[in-house]
Protein backbone atom coordinates (compact mmCIF):
# COMPACT_ATOMS: atom_id res chain seq x y z
CA UNK A 1 0.00 0.00 0.00
CA UNK A 2 0.95 3.91 -0.19
CA UNK A 3 1.33 6.10 2.27
CA UNK A 4 2.14 9.40 2.07
CA UNK A 5 4.14 10.85 5.55
CA UNK A 6 3.43 14.04 5.66
CA UNK A 7 5.45 16.98 8.14
CA UNK A 8 3.79 19.14 9.89
CA UNK A 9 6.63 21.53 11.02
CA UNK A 10 6.61 24.75 12.82
CA UNK A 11 8.31 27.14 9.87
CA UNK A 12 9.53 29.98 12.70
CA UNK A 13 11.81 27.44 14.20
CA UNK A 14 13.88 27.16 11.40
CA UNK A 15 15.60 30.84 10.84
CA UNK A 16 16.18 30.81 14.64
CA UNK A 17 18.29 28.20 14.62
CA UNK A 18 22.66 28.43 13.89
CA UNK A 19 24.47 27.30 11.28
CA UNK A 20 25.52 24.21 12.38
CA UNK A 21 22.09 23.53 14.13
CA UNK A 22 20.55 23.63 10.48
CA UNK A 23 23.66 21.38 8.75
CA UNK A 24 22.83 18.91 11.81
CA UNK A 25 19.07 18.34 10.49
CA UNK A 26 19.75 18.22 7.03
CA UNK A 27 22.04 15.71 7.44
CA UNK A 28 19.22 13.79 9.43
CA UNK A 29 17.07 14.29 6.54
CA UNK A 30 19.61 13.55 3.70
CA UNK A 31 20.14 10.00 6.16
CA UNK A 32 16.22 9.83 6.25
CA UNK A 33 15.75 9.40 2.68
CA UNK A 34 18.57 7.93 1.50
CA UNK A 35 17.36 5.06 4.46
CA UNK A 36 14.45 4.93 2.89
CA UNK A 37 15.39 4.87 -1.15
CA UNK A 38 17.65 1.88 0.19
CA UNK A 39 14.92 0.03 1.14
CA UNK A 40 13.33 0.64 -2.29
CA UNK A 41 10.28 1.63 -0.39
CA UNK A 42 10.55 6.09 -0.65
CA UNK A 43 8.82 6.49 -3.97
CA UNK A 44 8.43 10.37 -4.12
CA UNK A 45 9.26 13.26 -1.84
CA UNK A 46 8.88 16.69 -1.46
CA UNK A 47 9.59 20.15 0.16
CA UNK A 48 7.00 23.14 0.26
CA UNK A 49 7.99 26.92 -0.06
CA UNK A 50 6.57 28.47 3.36
CA UNK A 51 3.09 29.01 3.67
CA UNK A 52 4.07 33.04 3.73
CA UNK A 53 4.50 31.80 0.27
CA UNK A 54 0.78 30.37 -0.81
CA UNK A 55 -2.28 31.59 -2.02
CA UNK A 56 -5.89 30.00 -1.58
CA UNK A 57 -8.56 29.77 -4.41
CA UNK A 58 -11.89 29.03 -4.12
CA UNK A 59 -14.83 29.29 -6.75
CA UNK A 60 -18.32 30.41 -5.51
CA UNK A 61 -21.36 31.51 -7.77
CA UNK A 62 -18.74 31.37 -10.34
CA UNK A 63 -16.69 33.75 -8.78
CA UNK A 64 -12.52 32.49 -8.06
CA UNK A 65 -12.26 34.11 -4.97
CA UNK A 66 -8.35 34.45 -4.55
CA UNK A 67 -6.41 35.20 -1.24
CA UNK A 68 -3.32 35.55 -0.25
CA UNK A 69 -1.74 33.18 2.35
CA UNK A 70 -2.60 29.69 3.56
CA UNK A 71 -5.76 27.54 3.82
CA UNK A 72 -5.40 27.81 7.88
CA UNK A 73 -3.54 29.21 10.45
CA UNK A 74 -2.41 26.19 12.58
CA UNK A 75 0.80 25.90 14.93
CA UNK A 76 2.89 23.84 12.60
CA UNK A 77 2.84 23.90 8.73
CA UNK A 78 2.59 21.19 6.04
CA UNK A 79 6.48 21.47 4.95
CA UNK A 80 6.98 18.20 2.89
CA UNK A 81 6.11 14.89 2.29
CA UNK A 82 6.72 11.50 1.24
CA UNK A 83 5.43 8.70 -0.36
CA UNK A 84 6.51 5.30 0.73
CA UNK A 85 4.98 1.94 -1.00
CA UNK A 86 4.99 -0.86 2.19
CA UNK A 87 2.91 -3.06 3.38
CA UNK A 88 0.35 -2.13 5.97
CA UNK A 89 0.17 0.46 8.69
CA UNK A 90 2.79 -0.69 10.78
CA UNK A 91 5.22 -0.54 8.51
CA UNK A 92 4.63 3.50 7.40
CA UNK A 93 4.30 4.17 11.38
CA UNK A 94 8.17 2.85 11.35
CA UNK A 95 8.99 4.52 9.00
CA UNK A 96 7.27 7.93 10.62
CA UNK A 97 8.85 7.11 13.58
CA UNK A 98 12.24 7.48 12.17
CA UNK A 99 11.48 10.69 10.81
CA UNK A 100 13.66 14.12 11.56
CA UNK A 101 10.31 15.63 11.73
CA UNK A 102 8.80 13.27 14.31
CA UNK A 103 11.25 15.04 16.92
CA UNK A 104 10.62 18.78 16.42
CA UNK A 105 7.11 18.33 15.38
CA UNK A 106 4.30 15.90 13.44
CA UNK A 107 4.16 13.24 11.13
CA UNK A 108 0.89 12.27 9.99
CA UNK A 109 0.56 9.28 8.16
CA UNK A 110 -2.47 8.88 5.35
CA UNK A 111 -3.13 5.86 3.03
CA UNK A 112 -3.24 7.09 -0.82
CA UNK A 113 -6.40 5.75 -2.59
CA UNK A 114 -4.84 3.91 -6.01
CA UNK A 115 -6.93 3.46 -8.91
CA UNK A 116 -8.45 0.09 -7.17
CA UNK A 117 -8.96 2.35 -3.99
CA UNK A 118 -9.99 5.20 -5.97
CA UNK A 119 -13.22 2.64 -8.12
CA UNK A 120 -14.10 0.95 -4.99
CA UNK A 121 -14.18 4.59 -2.74
CA UNK A 122 -16.48 6.04 -5.41
CA UNK A 123 -18.71 2.91 -5.45
CA UNK A 124 -18.98 3.19 -1.90
CA UNK A 125 -20.08 6.82 -1.88
CA UNK A 126 -22.56 5.89 -4.96
CA UNK A 127 -24.12 3.11 -3.25
CA UNK A 128 -24.50 5.61 -0.03
CA UNK A 129 -26.38 8.44 -2.13
CA UNK B 1 -25.25 -11.19 12.31
CA UNK B 2 -27.48 -10.64 15.38
CA UNK B 3 -30.10 -12.41 13.95
CA UNK B 4 -28.05 -15.54 14.25
CA UNK B 5 -26.78 -14.42 17.58
CA UNK B 6 -30.49 -13.76 18.85
CA UNK B 7 -31.37 -17.35 18.09
CA UNK B 8 -28.74 -18.97 20.61
CA UNK B 9 -31.43 -20.76 22.38
CA UNK B 10 -31.60 -24.06 20.76
CA UNK B 11 -34.00 -25.49 22.99
CA UNK B 12 -37.09 -24.69 21.43
CA UNK B 13 -35.32 -26.22 18.61
CA UNK B 14 -34.47 -29.32 20.05
CA UNK B 15 -38.44 -29.97 21.10
CA UNK B 16 -39.43 -29.92 17.34
CA UNK B 17 -39.31 -33.18 15.27
CA UNK B 18 -36.13 -34.22 14.62
CA UNK B 19 -35.99 -34.52 11.12
CA UNK B 20 -37.66 -31.81 10.34
CA UNK B 21 -34.85 -30.42 7.49
CA UNK B 22 -35.62 -26.49 8.62
CA UNK B 23 -35.17 -27.48 12.08
CA UNK B 24 -32.05 -29.05 12.10
CA UNK B 25 -30.79 -26.46 9.39
CA UNK B 26 -31.78 -24.01 12.17
CA UNK B 27 -29.99 -25.82 14.96
CA UNK B 28 -26.68 -27.10 12.55
CA UNK B 29 -26.61 -23.07 11.93
CA UNK B 30 -26.87 -21.97 15.83
CA UNK B 31 -24.18 -24.27 16.43
CA UNK B 32 -21.96 -23.59 14.21
CA UNK B 33 -22.33 -19.43 15.05
CA UNK B 34 -22.02 -20.12 18.95
CA UNK B 35 -18.42 -22.45 18.67
CA UNK B 36 -17.04 -20.88 15.70
CA UNK B 37 -18.34 -17.17 14.61
CA UNK B 38 -15.40 -15.45 16.10
CA UNK B 39 -13.17 -17.89 14.09
CA UNK B 40 -14.75 -17.51 11.16
CA UNK B 41 -14.97 -13.59 10.78
CA UNK B 42 -11.13 -13.37 12.06
CA UNK B 43 -9.98 -16.18 9.08
CA UNK B 44 -12.01 -14.12 6.35
CA UNK B 45 -11.22 -10.86 7.61
CA UNK B 46 -7.17 -11.36 7.95
CA UNK B 47 -7.65 -13.05 4.47
CA UNK B 48 -9.44 -9.61 2.59
CA UNK B 49 -7.81 -7.19 5.44
CA UNK B 50 -11.54 -6.04 5.85
CA UNK B 51 -13.91 -6.93 8.62
CA UNK B 52 -16.87 -5.33 7.33
CA UNK B 53 -16.50 -7.00 4.28
CA UNK B 54 -16.64 -10.46 6.18
CA UNK B 55 -19.13 -9.64 8.60
CA UNK B 56 -21.46 -8.92 5.81
CA UNK B 57 -20.08 -11.92 3.79
CA UNK B 58 -20.54 -14.24 6.96
CA UNK B 59 -24.06 -12.83 7.22
CA UNK B 60 -25.26 -13.84 4.19
CA UNK B 61 -23.57 -17.09 3.92
CA UNK B 62 -25.34 -18.23 7.38
CA UNK B 63 -28.77 -16.83 4.68
CA UNK B 64 -27.68 -19.14 2.41
CA UNK B 65 -27.43 -22.23 4.35
CA UNK B 66 -30.82 -21.43 5.87
CA UNK B 67 -32.27 -21.96 2.48
CA UNK B 68 -29.81 -24.54 1.04
CA UNK B 69 -29.46 -26.84 4.00
CA UNK B 70 -33.08 -28.02 4.58
CA UNK B 71 -33.15 -29.04 0.72
CA UNK B 72 -29.50 -30.66 0.24
CA UNK B 73 -28.92 -31.54 3.85
CA UNK B 74 -26.23 -30.04 6.02
CA UNK B 75 -23.05 -30.77 4.92
CA UNK B 76 -20.52 -32.90 7.04
CA UNK B 77 -18.30 -29.70 7.71
CA UNK B 78 -20.83 -26.88 8.24
CA UNK B 79 -17.69 -24.12 9.10
CA UNK B 80 -15.88 -25.36 5.33
CA UNK B 81 -19.43 -24.70 3.27
CA UNK B 82 -20.12 -21.35 4.89
CA UNK B 83 -16.62 -20.21 4.23
CA UNK B 84 -16.39 -21.51 0.73
CA UNK B 85 -19.74 -19.23 0.15
CA UNK B 86 -18.61 -16.22 1.84
CA UNK B 87 -15.22 -16.32 0.06
CA UNK B 88 -16.93 -16.51 -2.85
CA UNK B 89 -19.67 -13.31 -2.04
CA UNK B 90 -16.50 -11.45 -1.02
CA UNK B 91 -14.66 -12.15 -4.21
CA UNK B 92 -17.83 -11.23 -6.49
CA UNK B 93 -18.72 -8.35 -4.41
CA UNK B 94 -14.81 -6.91 -4.94
CA UNK B 95 -15.42 -7.65 -8.69
CA UNK B 96 -18.66 -5.78 -9.08
CA UNK B 97 -17.27 -2.75 -7.48
CA UNK B 98 -14.14 -2.86 -9.26
CA UNK B 99 -15.55 -3.34 -13.03
CA UNK B 100 -13.96 -0.81 -14.62
CA UNK B 101 -10.64 -2.21 -13.67
CA UNK B 102 -8.61 -4.61 -14.90
CA UNK B 103 -8.63 -7.74 -13.18
CA UNK B 104 -6.36 -6.48 -9.95
CA UNK B 105 -3.72 -8.12 -8.56
CA UNK B 106 -5.36 -8.29 -5.37
CA UNK B 107 -8.42 -10.34 -6.95
CA UNK B 108 -6.32 -12.77 -8.20
CA UNK B 109 -4.10 -13.56 -5.25
CA UNK B 110 -7.19 -13.76 -3.31
CA UNK B 111 -8.74 -16.03 -5.88
CA UNK B 112 -5.85 -18.43 -5.10
CA UNK B 113 -6.32 -18.31 -1.64
CA UNK B 114 -9.58 -19.36 -2.10
CA UNK B 115 -8.28 -22.61 -4.15
CA UNK B 116 -5.70 -23.47 -1.48
CA UNK B 117 -7.57 -22.93 1.52
CA UNK B 118 -10.48 -24.94 0.10
CA UNK B 119 -8.23 -28.20 0.17
CA UNK B 120 -8.00 -27.39 4.59
CA UNK B 121 -9.53 -28.96 7.37
CA UNK B 122 -9.31 -26.92 9.68
CA UNK B 123 -9.79 -23.17 10.09
CA UNK B 124 -6.91 -21.64 11.48
CA UNK B 125 -7.53 -19.60 14.26
CA UNK B 126 -6.95 -16.02 13.95
CA UNK B 127 -8.49 -14.62 16.59
CA UNK B 128 -6.15 -13.14 18.03
CA UNK B 129 -4.45 -11.93 15.17
CA UNK B 130 -8.12 -9.97 14.35
CA UNK B 131 -8.29 -8.75 18.19
CA UNK B 132 -4.45 -7.17 17.75
CA UNK B 133 -6.24 -5.36 14.42
CA UNK B 134 -9.00 -4.00 16.76
CA UNK B 135 -6.35 -2.49 18.98
CA UNK B 136 -4.56 -1.42 17.02
CA UNK B 137 -2.56 1.97 18.49
CA UNK B 138 -4.27 3.69 15.21
CA UNK B 139 -7.44 2.43 16.18
CA UNK B 140 -9.26 5.24 19.32
CA UNK B 141 -8.89 3.76 22.34
CA UNK B 142 -12.77 4.05 23.36
CA UNK B 143 -13.76 1.51 20.63
CA UNK B 144 -11.24 -1.27 20.83
CA UNK B 145 -12.72 -2.96 23.84
CA UNK B 146 -16.60 -2.90 21.46
CA UNK B 147 -14.94 -3.44 18.20
CA UNK B 148 -13.34 -6.83 20.01
CA UNK B 149 -16.92 -7.82 21.48
CA UNK B 150 -18.47 -7.31 18.04
CA UNK B 151 -15.84 -8.80 15.61
CA UNK B 152 -14.68 -11.70 17.72
CA UNK B 153 -17.85 -12.38 19.40
CA UNK B 154 -20.55 -11.70 17.73
CA UNK B 155 -22.61 -8.87 19.83
CA UNK B 156 -24.51 -6.92 17.98
CA UNK B 157 -24.28 -2.51 18.58
CA UNK B 158 -27.19 -2.51 20.42
CA UNK B 159 -25.90 -4.71 23.19
CA UNK B 160 -23.00 -3.65 22.63
CA UNK B 161 -24.32 0.43 23.50
CA UNK B 162 -26.56 -0.65 26.13
CA UNK B 163 -23.63 -2.25 28.08
CA UNK B 164 -21.13 0.86 27.57
CA UNK B 165 -24.35 3.31 27.58
CA UNK B 166 -24.07 4.79 24.11
CA UNK B 167 -26.99 4.23 21.96
CA UNK B 168 -27.24 1.60 19.41
CA UNK B 169 -27.20 3.95 16.61
CA UNK B 170 -24.28 5.97 17.78
CA UNK B 171 -22.09 2.74 18.70
CA UNK B 172 -23.27 1.36 15.63
CA UNK B 173 -21.65 4.27 13.40
CA UNK B 174 -18.24 4.55 15.49
CA UNK B 175 -18.00 0.59 15.12
CA UNK B 176 -18.27 1.42 11.15
CA UNK B 177 -15.84 4.19 11.49
CA UNK B 178 -13.36 2.08 13.25
CA UNK B 179 -13.88 -0.88 10.80
CA UNK B 180 -13.29 1.62 7.75
CA UNK B 181 -9.76 2.86 9.43
CA UNK B 182 -9.09 -0.97 9.49
CA UNK B 183 -9.42 -1.48 5.72
CA UNK B 184 -8.59 2.13 4.90
CA UNK B 185 -5.01 2.51 6.86
CA UNK B 186 -4.10 -0.65 6.04
CA UNK B 187 -3.69 -1.96 9.74
CA UNK B 188 -2.45 -5.40 9.64
CA UNK B 189 -3.78 -8.36 10.91
CA UNK B 190 -0.99 -10.40 12.90
CA UNK B 191 0.60 -10.69 16.24
CA UNK B 192 2.98 -8.34 16.30
CA UNK B 193 6.94 -9.69 16.67
CA UNK B 194 9.01 -10.42 19.80
CA UNK B 195 10.03 -7.09 20.45
CA UNK B 196 6.76 -5.39 20.20
CA UNK B 197 4.63 -7.91 21.84
CA UNK B 198 4.42 -6.71 24.92
CA UNK B 199 3.83 -3.09 24.35
CA UNK B 200 0.96 -4.05 21.21
CA UNK B 201 -0.50 -6.74 24.03
CA UNK B 202 -1.28 -3.96 26.81
CA UNK B 203 -4.02 -1.98 24.07
CA UNK B 204 -5.52 -5.86 23.97
CA UNK B 205 -5.75 -6.23 27.60
CA UNK B 206 -6.85 -2.84 28.45
CA UNK B 207 -9.82 -3.60 25.63
CA UNK B 208 -10.22 -6.72 27.40
CA UNK B 209 -10.33 -4.86 31.05
CA UNK B 210 -12.49 -2.40 30.04
CA UNK B 211 -15.43 -4.66 28.82
CA UNK B 212 -14.61 -6.50 32.15
CA UNK B 213 -15.17 -3.47 34.11
CA UNK B 214 -18.05 -2.54 32.06
CA UNK B 215 -19.97 -6.10 33.14
CA UNK B 216 -18.69 -5.72 37.12
CA UNK B 217 -20.47 -2.59 37.48
CA UNK B 218 -23.50 -4.47 37.43
CA UNK B 219 -22.89 -6.01 41.05
CA UNK B 220 -26.33 -8.45 41.08
CA UNK B 221 -25.61 -9.40 37.71
CA UNK B 222 -29.08 -8.51 36.68
CA UNK B 223 -28.79 -6.82 33.67
CA UNK B 224 -27.94 -9.55 30.90
CA UNK B 225 -26.06 -7.69 28.87
CA UNK B 226 -23.71 -6.62 31.53
CA UNK B 227 -23.57 -9.93 32.98
CA UNK B 228 -22.45 -11.66 29.75
CA UNK B 229 -20.02 -8.99 29.08
CA UNK B 230 -17.61 -9.92 32.54
CA UNK B 231 -18.05 -13.42 31.38
CA UNK B 232 -17.27 -12.93 27.89
CA UNK B 233 -14.40 -10.92 29.13
CA UNK B 234 -12.98 -13.66 31.02
CA UNK B 235 -13.74 -16.02 28.02
CA UNK B 236 -11.38 -14.08 26.19
CA UNK B 237 -8.53 -13.61 29.00
CA UNK B 238 -8.67 -17.30 29.18
CA UNK B 239 -8.38 -17.18 25.49
CA UNK B 240 -5.29 -14.71 25.44
CA UNK B 241 -3.45 -16.89 27.90
CA UNK B 242 -4.07 -20.33 26.07
CA UNK B 243 -2.50 -18.67 23.08
CA UNK B 244 0.25 -16.47 24.52
CA UNK B 245 1.01 -18.84 27.89
CA UNK B 246 4.54 -17.14 28.82
CA UNK B 247 3.07 -13.25 28.90
CA UNK B 248 3.27 -12.79 32.87
CA UNK B 249 0.42 -9.70 32.00
CA UNK B 250 -2.11 -11.72 30.22
CA UNK B 251 -1.87 -14.17 33.04
CA UNK B 252 -1.95 -11.16 35.38
CA UNK B 253 -5.32 -9.94 34.15
CA UNK B 254 -6.66 -13.45 34.13
CA UNK B 255 -5.92 -13.57 37.77
CA UNK B 256 -7.03 -10.35 38.45
CA UNK B 257 -10.82 -10.70 36.98
CA UNK B 258 -11.15 -14.04 38.51
CA UNK B 259 -10.78 -12.31 42.17
CA UNK B 260 -12.71 -9.77 41.48
CA UNK B 261 -15.44 -12.36 39.76
CA UNK B 262 -15.10 -14.91 42.87
CA UNK B 263 -16.64 -11.83 45.10
CA UNK B 264 -20.13 -11.79 42.97
CA UNK B 265 -22.08 -13.57 45.24
CA UNK B 266 -20.98 -11.25 48.27
CA UNK B 267 -21.29 -8.05 46.69
CA UNK B 268 -24.75 -7.33 47.70
CA UNK B 269 -26.65 -9.31 50.70
CA UNK B 270 -30.20 -11.19 50.52
CA UNK B 271 -31.84 -7.86 50.17
CA UNK B 272 -30.07 -6.35 47.69
CA UNK B 273 -27.71 -4.05 49.61
CA UNK B 274 -24.46 -3.33 48.74
CA UNK B 275 -21.61 -5.10 50.89
CA UNK B 276 -18.28 -2.86 51.21
CA UNK B 277 -15.20 -5.51 51.09
CA UNK B 278 -14.81 -5.53 54.36
CA UNK B 279 -17.76 -6.90 55.62
CA UNK B 280 -18.36 -9.27 52.95
CA UNK B 281 -19.26 -12.68 54.30
CA UNK B 282 -15.99 -14.70 52.49
CA UNK B 283 -17.47 -17.99 52.70
CA UNK B 284 -20.10 -16.80 49.29
CA UNK B 285 -17.06 -15.85 47.48
CA UNK B 286 -15.95 -18.67 44.68
CA UNK B 287 -13.61 -20.60 46.26
CA UNK B 288 -12.90 -22.08 42.58
CA UNK B 289 -12.43 -18.92 40.96
CA UNK B 290 -10.09 -17.99 43.82
CA UNK B 291 -7.70 -20.92 43.75
CA UNK B 292 -7.46 -20.56 39.69
CA UNK B 293 -6.76 -16.87 39.86
CA UNK B 294 -3.73 -17.99 42.59
CA UNK B 295 -2.33 -20.54 39.82
CA UNK B 296 -2.62 -17.51 37.22
CA UNK B 297 -0.85 -15.06 39.34
CA UNK B 298 1.87 -17.87 40.40
CA UNK B 299 2.82 -18.70 36.94
CA UNK B 300 2.54 -14.93 36.04
CA UNK B 301 5.28 -14.16 38.76
CA UNK B 302 7.89 -17.46 37.84
CA UNK B 303 8.10 -14.95 34.23
CA UNK B 304 9.31 -12.72 36.43
CA UNK B 305 8.57 -9.28 34.25
CA UNK B 306 6.43 -7.21 36.92
CA UNK B 307 3.04 -4.95 35.33
CA UNK B 308 -0.19 -2.98 36.02
CA UNK B 309 -2.41 -6.32 35.67
CA UNK B 310 0.07 -8.78 38.37
CA UNK B 311 0.55 -5.80 40.68
CA UNK B 312 -3.20 -5.39 40.61
CA UNK B 313 -4.07 -8.95 40.61
CA UNK B 314 -1.55 -9.25 43.55
CA UNK B 315 -3.52 -6.78 45.60
CA UNK B 316 -6.43 -8.97 45.34
CA UNK B 317 -4.97 -11.83 46.31
CA UNK B 318 -3.30 -9.71 49.57
CA UNK B 319 -7.60 -8.94 50.10
CA UNK B 320 -8.73 -12.11 50.02
CA UNK B 321 -5.93 -13.24 52.65
CA UNK B 322 -6.84 -10.67 55.12
CA UNK B 323 -10.71 -11.12 54.53
CA UNK B 324 -10.39 -14.57 55.08
CA UNK B 325 -8.07 -14.72 57.83
CA UNK B 326 -8.56 -11.78 59.76
CA UNK B 327 -4.59 -10.89 59.47
CA UNK B 328 -3.98 -7.26 58.93
CA UNK B 329 -1.70 -6.83 55.72
CA UNK B 330 -1.75 -3.44 54.93
CA UNK B 331 2.04 -2.72 54.83
CA UNK B 332 1.96 -5.39 52.09
CA UNK B 333 -0.91 -3.53 50.25
CA UNK B 334 0.35 0.00 50.56
CA UNK B 335 3.49 -1.56 49.22
CA UNK B 336 1.57 -2.72 46.31
CA UNK B 337 -0.19 0.55 45.92
CA UNK B 338 3.43 2.13 45.75
CA UNK B 339 4.94 0.50 42.64
CA UNK B 340 1.69 0.00 41.02
CA UNK B 341 1.95 4.46 41.34
CA UNK B 342 5.15 4.01 40.26
CA UNK B 343 4.09 2.70 37.12
CA UNK B 344 1.06 4.70 36.21
CA UNK B 345 0.69 7.76 38.47
CA UNK B 346 -3.34 6.96 38.70
CA UNK B 347 -5.40 9.11 40.35
CA UNK B 348 -7.54 5.86 41.05
CA UNK B 349 -4.46 3.91 42.36
CA UNK B 350 -3.59 7.18 44.61
CA UNK B 351 -7.53 7.10 45.58
CA UNK B 352 -7.10 3.02 47.14
CA UNK B 353 -3.42 3.49 48.38
CA UNK B 354 -4.54 6.55 50.68
CA UNK B 355 -7.44 4.49 52.20
CA UNK B 356 -5.15 1.60 53.02
CA UNK B 357 -2.82 3.92 54.32
CA UNK B 358 -5.64 4.68 56.51
CA UNK B 359 -5.71 1.62 58.06
CA UNK B 360 -2.05 2.08 58.68
CA UNK B 361 -1.42 4.91 60.17
CA UNK B 362 -4.91 6.93 60.30
CA UNK B 363 -7.51 8.76 58.76
CA UNK B 364 -5.28 12.22 58.86
CA UNK B 365 -2.49 10.88 56.94
CA UNK B 366 -4.46 9.15 54.82
CA UNK B 367 -6.44 12.62 54.10
CA UNK B 368 -3.08 14.55 53.71
CA UNK B 369 -2.05 12.20 50.67
CA UNK B 370 -5.38 12.25 49.35
CA UNK B 371 -4.87 16.48 49.07
CA UNK B 372 -2.17 15.45 46.61
CA UNK B 373 -4.48 13.69 44.09
CA UNK B 374 -7.36 16.52 44.69
CA UNK B 375 -5.52 18.48 42.16
CA UNK B 376 -7.01 16.13 39.36
CA UNK B 377 -9.71 18.24 37.68
CA UNK B 378 -11.31 14.71 36.54
CA UNK B 379 -11.48 13.68 40.37
CA UNK B 380 -14.55 16.53 40.67
CA UNK B 381 -16.70 14.22 38.82
CA UNK B 382 -15.15 10.39 39.78
CA UNK B 383 -17.13 9.14 42.84
CA UNK B 384 -15.01 6.92 44.63
CA UNK B 385 -12.69 9.81 45.52
CA UNK B 386 -15.62 11.66 47.23
CA UNK B 387 -16.84 8.13 49.08
CA UNK B 388 -12.77 7.80 50.33
CA UNK B 389 -12.99 11.53 50.74
CA UNK B 390 -16.24 11.24 53.16
CA UNK B 391 -15.45 7.88 54.44
CA UNK B 392 -11.99 9.48 55.59
CA UNK B 393 -13.45 12.76 57.29
CA UNK B 394 -16.03 10.77 59.12
CA UNK B 395 -13.20 8.96 60.67
CA UNK B 396 -11.96 11.78 61.75
CA UNK B 397 -15.00 13.46 63.16
CA UNK B 398 -15.34 16.40 60.80
CA UNK B 399 -19.11 15.54 60.54
CA UNK B 400 -19.66 18.76 58.40
CA UNK B 401 -17.12 18.00 55.88
CA UNK B 402 -18.00 14.37 55.33
CA UNK B 403 -21.69 14.96 55.13
CA UNK B 404 -21.12 17.19 51.92
CA UNK B 405 -18.53 14.63 50.78
CA UNK B 406 -20.78 11.84 50.58
CA UNK B 407 -23.66 14.01 49.04
CA UNK B 408 -21.18 14.98 46.45
CA UNK B 409 -20.44 10.83 46.28
CA UNK B 410 -24.27 10.27 46.24
CA UNK B 411 -24.74 12.18 43.38
CA UNK B 412 -22.23 11.00 40.99
CA UNK B 413 -23.34 6.88 42.10
CA UNK B 414 -25.64 5.36 39.46
CA UNK B 415 -26.07 1.89 41.27
CA UNK B 416 -28.94 2.05 43.34
CA UNK B 417 -28.05 0.18 45.93
CA UNK B 418 -24.38 1.80 46.37
CA UNK B 419 -26.51 5.28 46.37
CA UNK B 420 -28.67 3.23 49.67
CA UNK B 421 -25.57 2.47 51.40
CA UNK B 422 -23.85 5.88 51.10
CA UNK B 423 -26.98 7.97 52.06
CA UNK B 424 -27.04 5.05 55.01
CA UNK B 425 -23.16 5.97 55.97
CA UNK B 426 -24.14 9.52 55.83
CA UNK B 427 -26.82 9.16 58.24
CA UNK B 428 -25.07 7.63 60.67
CA UNK B 429 -22.67 11.46 61.37
CA UNK B 430 -23.99 12.91 64.42
CA UNK B 431 -23.87 16.64 65.01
Amino acid sequence: MKYMLMDYVSEGGWPQLTRSEQEHWLGAYKAYMQAMSNAGVLKSSGGLHPTSSATTVRVRNDKAQVLDGPYADTKEQLGGFHIIDVPDLDAALSWAARSPTALHGVVEVRPLMDGTMLTRDMSQYMNAK
Amino acid sequence: MSAVKEQRHDEWVEALQPHDPRAQAQVTADEVARRSYGKLVAYLSAWARDVAAAEDALSEAFASALADWPVNGCPANPEAWLLTVARRKMIDTLRGRQRHEIATEELKIMAEGLEAAAGEKEIPDRRLALMFACAHPAIDPGIRAPLILQTVLGFDAAMIGSAFLVSPTTMGQRLVRAKSKIRQAGIPFRVPEREELAARLDTVLDAIYAAFAEGWIDAAGSDVARRDLAEEALFLGRFVTELLPREPEALGLLALMLYAESRRPARRNTQGEYVPLAEQDTSLWDSQMIFEAEGFLRRASEIASLGRYQLEAALQSAHVFRCRTGNANWQEVVQLYDVLLGLSASPVIAINRALAIAELDGPEVALEELKKVAEDSRLSEYQPYWAARAELLARTGANSEARDAYEMAIGLERDDAVRRFLRQRQSALSG
